[in-house]
């Protein structure tokens, strides 16, 4: 089954190439097709329920390079669940918001869409160390492509920064994957790249600091955390409006899920000395990137400046490591891919009517666009962190969270609170409000964009108002990660997470 | 004395060598292009299927000149595949181009023969001797269009500069032999070091750098990438960098050069400044073969890991890891020179990088074989080039070479941008509509899609490949060479 849901993406990719020549909409009709498949797909796991005791809803594992004992072995659990759902979901809004965006080589385009979202389930589903990273390649190229062709004026520079960036800290990563396999096969005797058994490896503390920093860097670029965030602006501005949405909704969360699977269970003591630091970049990833967003004047650049603040709570979140603030970011990574998904199908939308994403060329659209411009008034202010919406419970919970490990740092990161209605309001005051001061003909969202939009809507109260039915889905696997843990950082971590578990599920 | 069971074992070059004089008598007979390459393409073949057979008989010291074993005959397979890539890339290049193009064949296949001998070097008559019959061969190769006064150029550059290389590996051997009164690299081994044979080991290792295009010995590395035949620079990259590489390993192990440290230094730091300066030069390159060429310098910085790791490591996991780089190098190389040889009409060579503006909407196969191998090339998953790089990184990582592996990464981060702009620029709205050749490549298309296959292979599955390799290669350690 988990094979099956990266294999069918990577079926419909092929497909949807070939499907070019026999009409532009061939191609989009094949990819929406697909991700629904993908989507009943995933269907069984919901609806099964969530045992207390097994952490892993599936796994599947084959050998693949016995002599590294490298098998291809994915497993699901809970907050994986809900990450796939996410991409399966932000997938569908891709191929919808690009409907009528993309007109040259459709097929190819719905290819790359389709394989980086193929590349980003991989991620999440990995267990075994190389095929993550093989995974976390793989969603790298066609990403570049959906830069590098379809993006807007500045896209040659904005596609090879984003790749350069992400590939050489990945293989920053391969480096201290291949040394912790390494060590482990010092020790144990045996090349494994599986996750359980180098859960085990003992590591002196002056190495694991280096690997975890390896690690470290591969993800905080990927999420982005402050010193590493430069890439993004410019990945996100030049993209067209899927790639932003894949890029925004979920390829940014595979950073946070990297750093929750692997950064912190691998190196526990490391992690424990280390997580000011980390806290600390989080909280200046809050401030900074709100300032700079504030500042913007190009739209989509000012939503992807946002992503960066809101990734920060991420980041303080993580490395709080107890329940509340694991929550709260579970809950953030959910919201904050389906607000910033939306906020760029609004500026993708806008772009394509406007042919400008300068706010200094819009302002008083209002009046030509009421739908368009309530809507993103509801996806700023859901942005922003209006209780009742998704993105407050996260962020509220983190704090909540963070607050019992550090209150200083939790202080300096409750100030992104009054920074992010700043930022978000412009946004609508200097695009929707104002006197118009050029004249634009431009039609209001139509049916299919308002079907879009009318998803993403009911997603974000949904968030808001009932997300214990999102916590539900990854409480066992939040419970399994604490264990050992207390409430806080500062304990080592005796007791092995699931490794026995999935022989509890009787392993095939 | 040798024996009918030795002479077995050399099958696979005796074979190569009566196919080389056949191809010449058929000429002189009688002269046309498609008999002499066919007459190749089937020699090759035989010589091919003669390695099976002889795998059983392996490992053996025939004499104290060549030992067969398995890490030979892998090397030799290697060798003799690219070796026919090579003729087949060649009979599509030189079928539209004017003049004399029989003994091409003839010289691929002796060069090939010298490859072979190097693989199995295993004293230095040997090792001069292959490194002779495969540069000679490569001299003519590279000149072989005597009108086009680039190759000319580019021919007379790499005699001169080949000729000194030999020079230097003369007086080196001269050096080594003086102090320790032996050339068998086995016996070698034995011998302590001293001052004479250290510098003589290293004037060795500044001719096997010329050879290898190490910085600071490539210097004639882009010149003649770009001045020759494209199918011709294809065997260049990577039959004779190959070759080499494979004997300075055993060369290494073997004689113990390794343990020198003042060895193990120079060879570490070469490595690093051929990762950084190779890939630095190939950023400003406009002109795709010199694009190639400048990245084979980093390659080539790369690969050297595995022979500066096989002091901790071993032989065993050295060797496996440059046979896996070496196979990925190959097909990745072979297929971008293929895309390059495909790409150039019969008056000139798509070697400019406005040639290829739009290449995936006007020749869609081609553009992707060339992605492929680009890709492969920066070491993308699921290519070939990233299984090798693994490999560097594990053998590096065993071995503790950290600076190495920094500059590899660095070097990766470079390549990545000089690789990607060539697949852009391929992305690009074509320009105009430009003129395909005539003639249809149909052999160039079928080599090209076994490569990509190969690549692809490697990188999704090589579990079998490795499998083949390990544990069973073993390069021998002095004295267990000496039946």
């Amino acid at each position: 089954m988990l094979a099956a849901l990266i294999l069918v993406l990577a079926v419909g990719g092929l497909l949807a190439w070939q499907a070019e020549r026999y009409g532009a909409n061939a191609p989009r009709w094949i990819a929406l097709m697909t991700l629904i498949v993908d989507g009943a797909l995933l269907i069984p796991y919901f609806a099964g329920g969530f045992p207390e005791a097994g952490v892993w809803l599936d796994d599947i594992r084959l050998h693949w390079i016995p002599r590294f004992g490298i098998s291809f072995h994915l497993g699901l659990d809970g907050v994986s669940l809900l990450l796939v759902a996410l991409t399966v979901f932000l997938g569908l809004m891709a191929v919808a918001a690009s409907w009528t965006e993309i007109r040259e080589r459709v097929g190819f385009f719905h290819f790359n869409l389709l394989w980086t979202l193929a590349g980003v389930l991989g991620v999440f589903l990995a267990l075994d160390l190389f095929l993550f990273f093989v995974f976390w390649e793989i969603m790298i190229v066609p990403m570049y492509f959906l830069i590098a062709l379809w993006g807007h004026e500045n896209r040659a520079y904005a596609a090879i920064k984003f790749f350069l960036f992400t590939q050489v800290s990945g293989l920053l990563m391969l480096l201290a994957m291949v040394v912790l396999v390494i060590i482990h096969q010092r020790d144990a005797g045996v090349y494994t790249f599986d996750y359980f058994d180098l859960l085990q490896t003992s590591l002196e503390l002056n190495t694991a600091w280096w690997l975890m920093l390896g690690f470290f860097i591969a993800f905080t670029v990927k999420l982005p955390g402050v010193p590493f965030h430069t890439w993004l602006p410019d990945a996100h501005t030049q993209a067209p409006t899927g790639g932003s949405v894949i890029l925004a909704g979920v390829m940014l969360k595979t950073g946070a899920y990297g750093l929750l699977r692997f950064v912190i269970p691998l190196f526990p003591e490391t992690v424990a000395d280390f997580s000011p630091i980390a806290m600390g970049l989080g909280v200046a990833g809050i401030l900074y990137g709100g300032m700079l967003a504030f500042a913007q004047s190009d739209m989509k650049r000012l939503v992807a400046y946002s992503s960066v603040s809101h990734m920060g709570f991420v980041l303080v979140g993580l490395f709080a490591w107890n329940a509340l603030a694991l929550q709260g970011v579970v809950i953030t990574l959910l919201a904050h891919g389906i607000s910033s998904a939306a906020l760029f199908v609004l500026a993708g939308a806008v772009q394509e009517r406007v042919h400008t994403r300068d706010m200094n060329r819009m302002g008083g659209l209002w009046t030509d666009v009421p739908r368009m411009a309530a809507i993103g008034l509801f996806f700023s202010v859901a942005a922003l962190g209006v209780p009742g919406l998704g993105n407050f419970i996260g962020e509220f919970l983190v704090l909540l969270g963070a607050y019992r490990v550090d209150a200083a740092m939790t202080a300096a990161a409750a100030l992104g609170l009054i920074i992010a209605p700043v930022y978000s309001l412009i946004l609508i005051q200097r695009a929707f409000h104002g006197e118009t001061r050029e004249i634009h003909r431009i039609r209001d969202f139509g049916a299919r964009e308002l079907a879009l939009m009318g998803f993403l809507i009911v997603a974000t109260v949904w968030i808001g108002m009932y997300p214990q039915s999102m916590l539900d889905v990854s409480d066992t696997w939040l419970k399994n990660s604490l264990r050992g843990w207390g409430e806080g950082v500062a304990q080592p971590n005796d007791s092995q997470p699931p490794g026995e578990r999935l022989a509890d599920r009787g392993e095939p | 004395m040798i024996t009918t069971t030795d002479l077995l074992a050399l099958l696979p070059l005796i074979v190569l060598s009566a196919v080389a004089v056949i191809v010449m008598l058929a000429i002189a007979v009688h002269r046309n292009h498609r008999l002499a390459f066919l007459l190749t393409v089937a020699g090759i073949l035989i010589s091919l299927i003669t390695v099976p057979l002889v795998s059983d008989l392996v490992p053996r010291l025939i004499t104290p000149l060549v030992l067969v074993d398995r890490y030979a005959l892998v090397f030799t397979v290697m060798a003799y595949a690219a070796g026919l890539v090579a003729a087949v890339l060649c009979w599509e290049y030189f079928r539209v181009r004017e003049g004399h193009q029989e003994e091409v064949y003839l010289l691929i296949l002796t060069a090939l023969l010298g490859a072979g001998v190097l693989a199995a070097a295993h004293h230095f008559a040997s090792f001069f001797l292959g490194l002779e019959i495969l540069s000679v061969s490569l001299f003519a190769l590279i000149a072989y269009p005597l009108r086009e006064i680039r190759a000319l150029e580019a021919g007379i550059k790499y005699l001169v500069l080949s000729g000194v290389a030999s020079a230097f590996l003369l007086f080196g051997m001269a050096l080594v032999y003086a102090e320790t009164g032996t050339m068998e690299f086995a016996v070698l081994g034995g011998r302590p070091g001293t001052f004479p044979s250290v510098i003589g080991t290293i004037l060795i290792l500044v001719a096997v750098g010329f050879k290898l295009s190490l910085v600071p010995f490539h210097l004639w590395t882009a010149d003649v990438y770009q001045g020759a035949p494209a199918p011709i620079t294809a065997l260049l990259a990577t039959v004779s960098k190959g070759s080499v590489f494979i004997l300075l390993l055993r060369y290494g192990l073997e004689s113990g050069v390794f343990r020198v440290p003042v060895v193990s230094v120079l060879l570490a730091l070469i490595a690093v400044v051929s990762m950084l300066v190779g890939n630095f030069l190939a950023l400003r390159q406009n002109n795709v073969k010199r694009i190639l060429a400048y990245s084979s310098i980093g390659h080539m910085g790369y690969l050297l890991v595995a022979p500066v790791a096989a002091n901790v490591v071993g032989g065993n996991l050295a060797a496996e890891a440059l046979l896996v780089y070496l196979a990925a190098y190959f097909a990745m190389t072979l297929a971008a020179f293929g895309v390059v040889t495909v790409m150039s009409p019969a008056d000139r060579e798509a070697e400019e990088l406005d040639d290829y503006t739009g290449l995936f909407w006007t020749r869609p196969w081609l553009a992707t074989v060339f992605s492929v191998a680009l890709l492969s090339l920066a070491g993308i998953p699921l290519t070939a080039g990233f299984i090798g790089k693994f490999y560097l990184f594990t053998a590096g990582s065993h071995g503790a070479l950290w600076m190495l592996l920094g500059a590899l990464i660095i070097g990766s981060g470079l390549g990545l941008y000089y690789y990607i702009r060539i697949v852009f620029q391929m992305a690009q709205a074509p320009a105009a509509l430009q003129a395909r050749p005539k003639a249809r490549p149909v052999g160039a298309h079928l080599v090209l899609a076994i490569l990509l296959l190969l690549i692809f292979g490697l990188g999704v599955y090589p579990a079998p490949f490795i499998d083949l390799l390990h544990p069973e290669i073993n390069v021998p350690k002095q004295s267990a060479a000496q039946q």
